[in-house]
């Protein structure tokens, strides 16, 4: 296998606080609550992000069992879509920087 | 006693269902009911979990209320619209399966935030009694179906 390593190219950057915290990642939190059955959270998180049956049940049972889960990650943009997609299929979905 | 399935998986991801005219009836009637709460009482407490708050810091809240409110209560008609119009078929195309899926728990969730039903829920302590049995018979019918149905997607 190769890579194709990028030129170096020296960049001047600004490290301030509102870069960093722009850059951290979104995550997406599933939580839990006592109406969504177990088996159509199940299969939400099959549909909505492609996850095998395994990795969706994983998701579900910590959920279930913990109370939440982070079920995506990304920018600000791609986790409010996640959000947005899970509040249209009524699950209980907040969104939170990293 | 030997028992069957009436929500089966059919060719081609379609679901079939066996449903008695009484349920096909009473489905259009919830179909029904909960679109005309959300179009006259769009804030009404009971649909508060149709609608979860995505952000802690509110003015981030309300952006993305801005962004997405509209969108949802349009994607939420249309399920129940549908949902109403082919109560009465026998066979579920994948996407009207879809769409039963999210109105039916649309319609849980607004039923059982007005029940207030909590996790150990005491279903065999119900009984006529009860004055909301009627409410809570419809909120485990509604249950019963959606797990078939989900079983014949997955």
């Amino acid at each position: 296998m190769t890579t194709l390593a990028p030129a170096e190219v020296e960049v001047e950057r600004p490290v301030e606080d509102e870069d960093l915290r722009h850059d951290r990642p979104w995550v997406v939190i599933v939580w839990n609550d006592p109406i969504n059955l177990m088996s159509y959270v199940t299969l939400v998180f099959q549909k909505l992000f492609g996850y095998s049956h395994a990795r969706a049940t994983k998701l579900m049972l910590q959920v279930h069992h913990e109370g939440k889960s982070v079920v995506s990650s990304g920018n600000r943009e791609k986790a409010e879509l996640d959000v947005a997609r899970l509040h249209a299929y009524g699950l209980w979905a907040t969104m939170q920087q990293d | 006693m030997l028992f069957r399935s009436r929500i089966r998986r059919a060719r081609g991801g379609a679901v079939r269902l066996e449903l008695a005219e009484e349920e096909r009836g009473l489905l259009r009637q919830v179909a029904g009911e909960l679109r005309a709460l959300l179009d006259e009482e769009p804030e009404d407490p009971s649909l508060r979990r149709l609608f979860p708050t995505a952000h802690a810091e509110p003015e981030r809240e309300r952006e993305y209320r801005e962004l997405t409110r509209d969108q949802l209560v349009r994607g939420r008609e249309q399920s129940l619209d549908l949902l109403r119009d082919t109560a009465g078929q026998e066979l579920l195309t994948p996407e009207e399966a879809d769409a039963w899926v999210r109105a039916l728990n649309d319609a849980r969730l607004v039923l059982g935030t007005r029940l207030d039903v909590t996790e150990d829920y005491d279903w065999d302590g119900l009984d006529e009694t009860n004055p909301r049995a009627q409410e809570l018979a419809l909120y485990a019918y509604l249950s019963w179906l959606q797990e078939q149905l989900v079983e014949a997607m997955a």
